[in-house]
């Protein structure tokens, strides 16, 4: 099983599209791919589209939450886009309400979201020189 | 006294079963006129007793039912394994509990998400975890 999600470069940002029911294998693969692709590009933001995915359940919810904090312990910051309502609704039931796990509705949102983000912590830079 | 209306099973021993047992019960609730909500939890149950029958079970079946009641549809999953199973069911059946590494969210969660749920489980034979969903019931 070779299946892997592709990990797109756009600048700074690191863009993952979810396109396929993920099994369990796939989504630690992702984990991986990801975390090396975010040391290697010395990427600086990870935009993670979920719009194709019909369902969360505990496992890829814990994937999504792993991601988000080691993209931050890699000093990166993790937006999640395009979260079904129905697949929320179900997650907070499930009792998943993935604390930490930075979202937005879609994409443009997302990418406005991590774009603030960086230029706020280059002010903060600036500012400490200060 | 519900009726069975359809029923028949099918093996879930790998990931790739658990995907397909995920896109069955889809189709299934799909059929039924289940809402998107209804579908969706329907489907997010079956995956984590599916991963459970993998994981903790070795590898099992599931087995699906669609219901008739004089006045509802439904549709009652049964996954069986022949795996260790449980010892204590109580403490198994506790938020945060796990043994596989998880978060140990998949049995309760799942008892969250359906209208019924039935856990038995037998020492050395194995365990049998039934979940029932009706069409439009909260």
């Amino acid at each position: 099983m070779a299946e892997r999600i592709p990990i797109l470069k756009m600048g700074e940002f690191l863009l993952v599209t979810i396109q396929v029911d993920l099994h369990d294998q796939m989504a630690m693969q992702l984990q991986e791919d990801l975390t090396s692709a975010i040391e290697r590009t010395s990427a600086k933001g990870v935009l993670l589209d979920i719009s194709a995915l019909e369902m969360v359940d505990s496992f890829i919810g814990r994937m999504i939450a792993n991601i988000s904090s080691i993209s931050g312990i890699l000093d990166a910051r993790t937006v999640v886009v395009g979260m079904r309502p129905q697949v929320a609704i179900t997650l907070v039931e499930l009792g998943l309400s993935l604390p930490g796990v930075e979202t937005a509705l879609d994409v443009d949102r997302g990418m406005d979201r991590l774009r603030a983000a960086i230029e706020g912590g280059r002010l903060d830079v600036v500012g400490c020189q200060g | 006294m519900s009726s069975v209306v359809k029923a028949d099973a099918i093996p879930v021993r790998t990931e790739q079963d658990v995907v397909l047992a995920r896109q069955a019960v889809r189709r299934m609730t799909q059929e039924l006129g289940f809402s998107l909500v209804d579908q969706t939890k329907m489907v997010t149950a079956a995956s984590e007793l599916a991963r459970n029958t993998v994981i903790h079970g070795l590898g099992g079946r599931m087995h699906w039912e669609v219901l008739q009641d004089w006045n509802r549809k439904g549709l009652r999953l049964r996954f069986q394994d022949e795996g260790p199973g449980i010892a204590d069911l109580s403490l198994a059946m506790t938020d945060g509990w796990t043994t596989g590494g998880g978060l140990g969210m998949g049995l309760t969660g799942s008892k969250r998400l359906v209208n019924d749920f039935e856990i038995e489980s037998v020492p050395g034979q194995g365990t049998r975890v039934t979940i029932t969903r009706w069409k439009g019931v909260a």
